[in-house]
């Protein structure tokens, strides 16, 4: 990490490290880009048959007799052929507007093992397997690595897990809402002095102090959102309190100034038992989530786009207990107005017996990188070398899906 | 690369203390672990089976009030379950004072160490906030007689655990050909199965498929559970037949609990499971990338002994590379509090006694801040091992708050910085902590420094 260097400078020269904030926003420069990127992931597998369901499938409903398939009066038609779950009604305004979307029937590279955390690996490393050792780096990292000069606020990893997608060479800053951080200028010092020789525990602290002064100093920032979200009709029914709201909210202050990317993940989308209740709840939350963004962001929503991706889908039949266990192909949801949402794109498999990924799940048709990759080549402008070759090794972008705005 | 007793307390026990004193051998430690467990003794925690409020007096109670709808038994029946909420909260609170106590006191560290990792190998988290209470019953009860034991023992108890059959769905799944399968629509979830071939055995990279999945997943169907009579086996709910895991026929008969115990046997002892509980606990008190040799030492021990747990412990600390002067390894959130705690020279009892509130503060409320929140780990692969997963930016702001704050709460007077360095780190500290100690303005800042250094945060 570069600005460690400041750091360190300031302390060789025996300045006070307490005289001044060291970094504050306003001191940053301006991101080379203006369009604003939020990676969610949704840990556990999202089962994109139940959230989108395809109804008009003659396969649907036998394969899913308690899971939407015998008729959900709840489920809202999208487009004729495919509905959406009752728990993510409050995004259909956003369907209408335009401003909400799927891609059905797509996967990362990963095939049959599927494992939840080798899973969540290869969507984060963005690689084609796990092969060839130890996971480096997050494919948004390596976005970041071929830019030179960004500033760390550049991409926020939010949330108390590390997030692999943000991981990586590439200067980030990462927080977590809750933490908060006094120190004295006395026993900074001193942290400087015994973190010295490990550069672990160094830049983590720099860091930690850095990030508590200047959200002290974005306090002003923090009221302006307040404010924004209490206005917003949209955010009737979301509950303030929740964490992914407040990493949300946290996102949306971030991404107001000169933050470009963002990414947290939402966990809980193993619905191995009573899926009904269970994504009806995540549904709310994933829900809160987008409209916490959207509200915090204000204008800046225009030019953001949110992809929201689970490491696999999750099996074409309901389990035997109401449930539905681990799958291949499943469903990427996106938002924001950079997109084009209102549209479930994608190239439909069919659920026939026949059709489907050995025998059992949604087979995918399409590499979710490659939706990934056209997002970024439209919104930050990478070119198809950067994003099949260092970004996305072994990816084929193949045709334009027609996400974009 | 020999023992050193610092390094013995600190890499493999629970922290240095300024009265208690360090072991002053492998001989030592190995002895302690084949002794009594005297800390279960003195700080006892409930095990499952007797443990309340329990599943059954908790349903009984939400029972109670759906029968007696609109009359005064109603509401004597919420006074009821209020209370029954009440003490879960409390024992809750008690069990991590309880567990943060056996740490402070004792002198057999590395079995409170085995006790959270094997815990964490086995992860559950409670499938609701009526029964968080319940995660230390079941650890106490499953994990901890077998930490020094057999594997295949605790791997038995864990899959009949409630709190497990439950975490993983397994008491829902029913062989698709069962008796009771045709009476209704439930059918087979491979949710335990698998993850007991990933996760718990041979490790994800073993040699099995998805088709021992689906195998493992039909033998341990009948593995029943009900809130209110607990664990049993129901032989209606058995998917008839052998099933074949790994290439080994189970069953085949009356379909039987014995069976599955059977198998637990086979995948403990296969050399995949060997290689792969090796390394984890390696990892888990070396380093990232242990040396293979020891690894396979560990995985050799394990096996020769039939599966015994300190067979591979005792092939890990008469190794070479286990005494390795570099600290590759950082103290887990619950850790470092209680090692903190420690070398503050906290009395057990004190943080025993700790009040509901004062534990939250003290303890579970700034663990979630560094990343822990107690006992509930995101999934079923447990906490991360990654120095890097938990030196985060908000993480170590949690560290640092903790180390400036909590300890002028804890105690009075705070000790002298220039002292409380050797309490904390040994004879030897580095150079620029024991500078640190001497520089600091206020006890305040030089006790909060020794314990926000890296020094004092790895192993």
């Amino acid at each position: 990490m570069q600005r460690r260097d400041f750091l360190m400078r300031s302390l060789a020269l025996g300045c006070s490290a307490a005289a001044a904030p060291l970094v504050t926003p306003v001191a940053m420069a301006a991101a080379p880009w203006d369009t604003r990127l939020v990676v969610i992931i949704l840990r556990g597998a999202m089962d994109g048959l139940d959230v989108i369901r395809p109804h008009g499938d003659a396969g649907f409903a036998p394969l899913r007799p308690g899971l939407g398939g015998a008729g959900d009066p709840g489920a809202l038609d999208l487009d004729g052929f495919f509905g959406l779950h009752p728990g993510f009604e409050r995004l259909h305004p956003l369907w209408r507007a335009g401003e909400f979307g799927a891609v059905h029937a797509v996967s990362t590279p990963y095939r049959d093992k599927r494992s939840h955390f080798d899973g969540q690996d290869i969507l984060e490393a963005g690689l084609p397997g796990l092969q060839g050792g130890g996971l480096r780096d997050g494919w948004l990292n390596r976005m970041l690595q071929l830019r030179a000069g960004l500033e760390p606020e550049i991409a926020y990893a939010i949330g108390r897990e590390r997030l692999l997608v943000l991981s990586g060479e590439a200067a980030t800053a990462r927080w977590s809402p809750e933490a908060e951080l006094e120190v004295s200028a006395n026993a900074r010092q001193l942290l400087n002095i015994v973190h010295h020789d490990d550069p672990l525990f160094r830049d983590a602290s720099a860091d930690a102090i850095e990030i508590a002064e200047s959200l002290a100093l974005d306090a002003e920032m923090a009221e302006q959102t307040d404010a924004m979200m209490a206005d917003s009709p949209m955010m009737e029914g979301v509950s303030m309190n929740r964490t992914h709201v407040k990493l949300a909210e946290f996102a949306a202050s971030r991404l107001r100034g000169d933050t470009r990317i963002a990414s947290f993940s939402i966990n809980g989308w193993d619905t191995h038992a009573k899926q009904a209740g269970g994504l009806r709840h995540r549904g709310a939350a994933l829900s809160d989530t987008i409209l916490t963004l959207k509200a915090g962001l204000g204008e800046v929503w225009g030019k953001t786009a949110v992809l929201c991706l689970t490491e696999f889908g999750r099996t074409a039949a309901e389990n035997g207990t109401g449930g539905t266990d681990h799958g291949t192909g499943g469903a990427m949801l996106f938002a924001g107005g950079a997109l084009r949402g209102g549209q479930v794109l994608g190239d439909w498999p069919g659920l026939a017996e026949a059709d489907l990924y050995a025998r059992r799940d949604l087979m995918p048709t399409r590499d979710v990188r490659a939706h990934a990759a056209w997002v970024m080549a439209g919104l930050i402008g990478l070119n198809r070398d950067e994003l099949e070759g260092a970004i996305f090794p072994g990816l084929e972008m193949g045709a334009p899906p027609g996400l974009l705005r | 690369m020999t023992f050193d007793p610092v390094m013995a307390e600190i890499r493999f026990g629970v922290g240095l203390s300024p009265d208690r004193a360090a072991p002053g051998s492998v001989n030592d430690m190995l002895g302690a672990l084949a002794g009594p467990d005297a800390m279960a003794q003195a700080w006892p925690i409930a095990r499952y089976a007797g443990a309340e409020p329990s599943f059954a007096s908790i349903r009984a109670a939400a029972l109670a009030i759906r029968d007696a709808p609109d009359t005064e038994a109603e509401a004597r029946a919420m006074a009821h379950r209020d209370q029954l909420r009440e003490n879960g909260r409390e024992m809750y609170a008690a069990n991590l004072a309880t567990e943060v106590a056996r740490t402070v006191d004792t002198t057999d560290g590395m079995r409170e160490r085995l006790t959270r990792f094997w815990a964490d190998h086995f992860t559950v988290r409670a499938v609701s906030g009526a029964v968080r209470h319940l995660v230390s019953p079941y650890i106490e009860e499953a994990i901890r007689p077998h930490v020094t034991g057999r594997f295949a023992d605790m791997l038995r108890a864990v899959i009949v655990s409630p709190m497990m059959l439950v975490y993983l769905d397994q008491h829902l799944s029913l062989g698709p050909n069962s008796e009771a399968a045709r009476k209704q629509v439930r059918g087979l979830n491979e949710n335990l199965a698998r993850e007991l071939l990933e996760l718990h055995t041979l490790g994800v990279d073993g040699a099995y498929t998805q088709t021992d999945v689906r195998e493992l997943a039909e033998l341990l169907t009948g593995l029943g559970w009900s809130a209110r009579r607990g664990f049993r086996f129901r032989p209606n709910s058995a998917e008839p037949g052998a099933e074949t895991v790994l290439g080994v026929d189970y069953g085949g008969g009356a379909p039987s609990l014995d069976d599955i115990l059977n198998a637990m046997e086979g995948l403990a002892l296969h050399p995949d499971t060997a290689r792969h509980l090796a390394h984890k606990l390696a990892v888990h008190f070396i380093a990232p990338d242990p040396d293979p040799m020891l690894v396979q030492t560990m995985a050799a021990r394990y096996l020769a002994a039939s599966g015994d747990l300190l067979a591979m412990v005792e092939g890990m600390l008469l190794h070479p590379a286990a005494w390795a002067p570099t600290a590759r390894k950082v103290k887990l959130p619950f850790d470092y509090i209680a090692s903190a705690l420690r070398a503050l020279a906290v009395p057990p009892e004190v943080v025993a006694g700790a009040s509901l509130q004062q534990v939250r503060q003290v303890v579970q409320f700034p663990m979630r801040v560094m990343g822990q929140t107690w006992q509930a780990p995101t999934g079923p692969d447990g906490w991360p091992e990654a120095a890097e997963e938990w030196i985060t930016p908000q993480g170590m702001a949690g560290r640092i708050s903790w180390a400036m704050q909590a300890p002028e709460r804890l105690v009075d007077p705070l000790p002298d910085p220039r002292e409380f360095v050797h309490h904390a780190l040994g004879p030897e500290p580095p150079e620029p902590v024991a500078f640190a100690a001497r520089a600091a303005e206020t006890r305040t800042d030089g006790v909060g420094v020794v314990l926000a250094s890296a020094a004092f945060n790895r192993r």
